[in-house]
């Protein structure tokens, strides 16, 4: 369809009679910031509304000893920022966050990859694999943590028995303060696994055949070959972009959280979002969670300006 | 294809065939577990020996107490009321915003772009105590209202559209001026209309965030009679069914399948709709 409209316009561009000028728009016309506002507006004030007026009423907060239901709001300075820091369990979230990403971004980059790759090196059933790969990416991930509950299950569930027939080592998986974090990153690795493969598999289209044509010129006509010299170089800047997605993704985790461990047992698995609930939330300290929200929005920031740094520099695939 | 000048010898076919088979079916496993479970009796899912179709079929015993004990025809209605509400709104705020960034000339036009991209850096769940105040003070909360209203604008949307506008010829608003329409009427009957690959691919993005999102519901709605899929579910495993995995597994399968259809009619446009979002 854009193309339709492209081949339009260039047919009428050609003519020799059209005034190039008139294909900008006259600056200014009467009447049209009139428009602009009847058309802007709603969305203006709502972007002002309900997101900006919000992250700066966040940062306010945090520096306030306000809890839900309470009148009574003091300005306490960076007391919150003193008080999660020095908490136990706002610690172990941040950290057992780390650990949760440092394990699901290379895991799901890398599998990522090497489906796609293995996609991509054959030319029959393409979309059914992608299909396959990516479906646990859509799939509502509240009741698929149901599903993993099921599986993981210490005495009924399929890993168990598997693992108990191949005479590998069982497990409570969810209920062991050594397992639990682990056992989430898979599930975190099972559910974006096909993002990463498609966005590699867009990679991969992108490179230019001439590249593969020099290659095998020079010799390099096998597989691998040609995987080491043109394949993973081109490559290289899409990597860069999924790392980051995926972090960002991983450093976003709940669902599976709140269905399957509510941060438990201990706080082997509390993670950023849910802690940010849980004081919000369960025992409503606003002002304690607002300072931990901060924290998750620098992170969270940082990572996409990142990103963005990365499309500007055209090192996306497009 | 463009590999395809060097086509894989067959023992190498069969190797990249076994691969995808055994990774495809792993990421399959638990909607099969799902699904096996979904159609057998108690006495056969507390069996330690595994099979994969029930020795009893349990399927309507199973799906009925997930439709009846669990309130899932509920849940799945609010899912589609609400998706339908903030898709709908999001495409009426954004859709003429879009087109004012794209292709009108005022003044703040740039200051109105760069709210749109420092709303594209915020994750969300940051707006969470902010909006539950709001929603407290005009008394939305535990209402359609509350799941609905973070989100009737969006900033991905607007961006998006904005993009899409921005490669239409401007010839096309001049002809459309001259025949005497709106700049109202330009957005609705031939900008969005052009752009219709934008909205699909909006649309698949807007429609699964919010059928799948168990984040804000769970802060904006007690009531049960108002709770979308993931919230619904989670709620129903939380409850009296906690260890009743057949009902439990039947309830899953009713709140993914819907989705997965679609993804399966549609796939092309699913991938290309939930992975837009993150090249903006």
């Amino acid at each position: 369809m854009r193309m339709a409209i492209g081949a339009r316009y260039d047919a009428s561009a050609g003519r020799a009679d059209v005034d190039p000028s008139a294909k900008v728009l006259p600056a200014r016309r009467p009447g049209e910031a009139v428009a602009a506002v009847a058309l802007a507006g709603p969305a203006t004030v709502l972007l002002l509304l309900l997101f900006i007026l919000p992250v700066a009423a966040i940062v306010a907060i945090a520096l306030t000893d306000w809890q839900f239901g309470t009148k009574s709001l003091h300005f306490v300075g960076l007391a919150n920022f003193e008080g999660i820091f020095a908490d136990e369990a706002f610690v172990a979230s941040l950290r057992n966050t780390l650990v949760y990403v440092s394990i699901v971004m290379p895991g799901t980059v890398l599998g990522g990859l090497a489906i796609a790759l293995t996609i991509e090196s054959g030319g029959t059933l393409r979309d059914f694999y992608r299909a396959i790969h990516f479906l646990p990416f859509m799939a509502t991930l509240a009741a698929m943590a149901i599903v993993w509950e099921a599986l993981l299950h210490p005495t009924i569930g399929l890993v168990n028995g598997t693992f108990a027939a191949i005479g590998l080592p069982t497990a409570n998986w969810l209920r062991d303060e050594a397992t639990v974090l682990p056992v989430l990153a898979v599930i975190g690795i099972w559910q974006n696994l096909g993002f990463a493969m498609v966005l590699f598999l867009a990679g991969l289209k992108s490179i230019p055949q001439d590249l593969y044509d020099a290659a095998d010129i020079d010799g390099a006509d096998r597989w691998l070959d040609r995987l080491m010299t043109v394949t993973l170089p081109m490559l290289g800047p899409v990597a860069m972009f999924v790392v980051i997605v995926v972090a960002l993704r991983a450093f976003e985790v709940f669902d599976t959280v709140q269905i399957l461990t509510r941060g438990g047992p201990g706080h082997a698995s509390e993670v950023l979002l849910h802690t940010l609930y849980r004081e919000s939330f369960e025992f409503l300290r606003a002002g304690y969670g607002a300072a931990i929200t901060v924290v998750f929005l620098v992170i969270a920031v940082t990572l996409t300006l990142v990103q963005a740094r990365l499309i500007d520099k055209r090192v996306h695939y497009q | 294809m463009s590999r395809a000048r060097h086509p894989l010898s067959w023992p190498a076919a069969v190797v990249r065939h076994a691969l995808l088979l055994a990774s495809g079916g792993l990421m399959l496993l638990p909607f099969v577990w799902m699904t096996s479970l979904s159609l057998k009796p108690p006495a056969e899912i507390f069996r330690t020996s595994f099979s994969l179709l029930p020795a009893h079929w349990y399927a309507i015993e199973n799906y009925g107490k997930a439709l009846t004990a669990a309130a899932l025809p509920r849940y799945m209605a609010n899912g589609v009321l609400v998706c339908a509400a903030i898709l709908a709104l999001q495409i009426l705020i954004c859709a003429p915003c879009a087109y004012a960034l794209a292709k009108l000339e005022f003044r703040g036009r740039d200051l109105l772009f760069g709210l749109v991209l420092v709303g594209l850096l915020i994750p969300h769940q940051v707006l969470a105590v902010p909006l539950f105040v709001l929603g407290y003070s005009l008394g939305l909360l535990n209402s359609y209202a509350a799941l609905i209203f973070p989100f009737v604008v969006s900033p991905f949307g607007i961006f998006l559209f904005r993009q899409f506008f921005r490669s239409i010829p401007d010839d096309i608003v001049h002809a459309a001026r001259l025949d005497g329409l709106s700049e109202f009427a330009i957005v609705w009957r031939i900008m969005l209309p052009m752009a219709m690959p934008a909205v699909i691919a909006f649309s698949i993005f807007s429609v699964v965030s919010h059928w799948n999102d168990l984040f804000w519901p769970l802060i904006a709605v007690k009531s049960p009679n108002l709770m979308p899929p993931a919230l619904g579910v989670a709620i129903f495993r939380g409850g009296e069914a906690s260890t009743e995995y057949g009902p439990l597994m039947a309830g899953a399968v009713l709140v993914i399948l819907p989705l997965v259809l679609a993804f399966v009619v549609a796939q092309r446009w699913f991938i290309e709709g939930l992975t837009s979002a993150s090249l903006k």
